[in-house]
């Protein structure tokens, strides 16, 4: 599907992600996580053609993205960046703005198609109720699923998610998460998510990469990537990685300094 | 969506019955009042009658004008605000107008209509405009990238540059060309060439047509460069193009009339407030608009202390400038 090969980008001259190399298969959920400033998200923003590469090929569905119009990359991947600014338009006006890459030149109305994929993606997402309301009324959690819907209404084959669920509560970061994960079911969507949380990130994706310094450390399924060993020497801190007891995926725990000093568990 | 298109039309009926309203007013109203009856009979006159002069001469060409510049420059104003997403931009804060005015001054100064003829002052200031947008637009590109905020920056910079340079030139220059240069600067709706009102009617037009093109990526643009990006719009050149459109009608109205500030200001941003963001609809309303609040000055310009005139520049001023502070002082309370 997705096919990132010998990626080298970064801003102004200085390279921030190099020697990038990672296949993502149809309908995969894939994670990428790392520390702060390990390039999660420079590789985001290359992958959405946003940043020029220096080097390298990213290829979708065995094409170079910067051999497509824009119009036809946005028709096959959808974006969602981490901070949209909230503007003064009702949800489904929202919604409908991602059939953009759908319009014929001359075309100023919305045709059956439009109206309908936007239905689509408001009952997908569970916002059709929010319909008429404005975007700048609703909640965080609220907003983060009109901004799904949006990027369902392209129709996308491929999903990108910059940090989701930043800044929600538990109900929605599980929220959100489910839908995606339902979505990738149900659509046969293949997601790439940039996740901070680590817990979340073992739960939800099939595969993750961990990158640090700008380069993957490690790519592959959970429980190879999340190990104590490999979060310590990436993240710089001591954790305790153990079994969730009911979807036996690792999850991680932190210790604060003091009870390190004093005992130091037994893991 | 049938309402909304049912809305759009209602608003776009309403804008139109306006302006044929305000024409029809401008038309009949001036130092010679003409009552609506007698209109016919002037008509079947012909030019024997001397008001078919005051007419169709002079009343007529400065609506067309007041029509084509008040929309040039409203969807002037409409597509900047979209692309910098800052509701108080405006077409002269690139610098246009400095660069236009100092064009002109330079015309009148060293007596350019004697090589030029009558062309001359819209020609100095289209120049003097296009100069300025050039030197903006290659001092805000790097790397390929239109950066939006540079263009701002250097474009109010090189305004307040122009109008120093226009006071050195105002500072030296006979007190003859100095009335000539400060009724230019005021700006005005007072042409006597019909081939320029035709083409500043025509580019209007096309303008307006342009502009709608983009319509939806400017929608786009509302969110964001990078969102407009994720949406499959080709940002760079889209801004791009949408850049010199508007340097286009600004620099053609400026050359035209003379700098009329604020209608590129408040019409979108009150349109905005009546219609909403969809540029499919406030692209139309905006230019509808624009030209009502255009016709409409002028009229006051000319008739409030007639028979003197009033540049239209300083009625826009007041007028535009006094209703912004209100509505903005009101939606600041409400919040």
């Amino acid at each position: 599907m997705l096919e990132v090969r010998d990626l080298t980008c970064g801003y102004a001259g200085s390279f921030f992600i190099q020697h990038v190399d990672f296949k993502v298969n149809a309908k995969e959920i894939v994670g990428i996580i790392g520390p702060n400033g390990s390039g999660k998200t420079t590789l985001l923003r290359a992958i959405s053609r946003e940043l020029r590469p220096e080097n390298g090929l990213i290829m979708l569905d065995g094409k170079d993205i910067r051999q497509m119009s824009f119009k036809e990359l946005a028709r096959k991947m959808a974006v969602l960046a981490q901070s949209i600014n909230p503007v003064p338009l009702t949800v489904e006006e929202f919604v409908l703005l991602g059939r953009i890459p759908y319009r014929k030149n001359l075309q100023f109305l919305e045709n059956k198609n439009d109206l309908e994929a936007a239905e689509e993606a408001l009952r997908l997402t569970d916002t059709v109720t929010l319909k008429n309301h404005l975007m700048t009324q609703i909640s965080g959690g609220e907003r983060q699923l009109v901004f799904i819907a949006r990027a369902l209404a392209q129709q996308p084959k491929l999903l990108l998610l910059d940090e989701p669920t930043t800044h929600l509560d538990i109900t929605h970061q599980v929220r959100i998460l489910d839908l995606i994960k339902r979505l990738n079911k149900k659509l046969g969507l293949t997601v790439i998510m940039v996740l901070h949380d680590l817990n979340l990130a073992t739960e939800y994706c099939q595969r993750l990469i961990l990158m640090n310094h700008g380069r993957i450390f490690r790519e592959g399924v959970t429980g190879e990537v999340i190990n104590y060993k490999t979060v310590e020497e990436v993240y710089k801190t001591v954790v305790v990685v153990e079994k969730n007891p009911i979807s036996g995926k690792p999850y991680v725990l932190l210790v604060s300094e003091d009870e390190i000093k004093t005992d130091l568990p037994d893991r | 969506m049938n309402k909304k298109i049912l809305k759009w039309t209602i608003c776009i009926a309403i804008l139109l019955a306006l302006l044929l309203a305000v024409s029809l007013f401008s038309f009949l109203v001036g130092v010679v009042d003409i009552p609506l009856s007698k209109i016919g009979e002037i008509i079947a006159n012909g030019k024997s009658d001397s008001r078919f002069a005051i007419l169709f001469d002079i009343r007529m060409p400065r609506i067309m004008l007041g029509f084509a510049i008040g929309g040039a420059l409203s969807i002037a104003g409409v597509i900047l605000q979209g692309m910098f997403r800052n509701s108080l931009v405006e077409p002269y804060t690139l610098g246009i107008s400095g660069g236009a005015a100092l064009g002109v001054c330079l015309n009148i100064v060293l007596k350019m209509q004697n090589i030029f003829g009558l062309f001359s002052l819209p020609i100095f200031g289209f120049m003097g405009g296009i100069c300025v947008i050039l030197l903006v637009y290659a001092l805000s590109v790097k790397q390929n990238v239109l950066r939006i905020q540079g263009l701002l920056l250097c474009g109010v910079m090189i305004s307040f540059i122009c109008s120093s340079l226009i006071m050195l030139i105002m500072a030296v220059s006979r007190s003859e060309d100095l009335h000539g240069i400060i009724f230019w600067i005021m700006g005005s709706l007072e042409e006597s060439n019909w081939l320029l009102i035709k083409l500043m009617f025509m580019m209007s037009i096309l303008g307006l047509i342009a502009a709608y093109i983009f319509c939806f990526d400017l929608n786009a643009f509302s969110l964001g460069e990078e969102e407009a990006l994720h949406l499959g719009v080709n940002v760079e050149r889209s801004k791009r193009i949408l850049f010199v459109l508007t340097s286009l009608l600004t620099g053609f109205s400026v050359s035209v009339a003379g700098i009329i500030g604020f209608v590129g200001l408040i019409i979108p941003h009150f349109m905005r407030l009546i219609v909403g963001n969809d540029h499919r609809i406030l692209i139309v309303s905006s230019f509808l608009s624009g030209a009502i609040f255009l016709i409409f000055c002028d009229t006051i310009a000319r008739t409030i202390i007639a028979p003197i005139e009033f540049p239209v520049g300083v009625i826009t001023g007041i007028l535009g400038g006094t209703i912004f502070i209100y509505a903005f002082m009101k939606k600041t309370c409400l919040k």
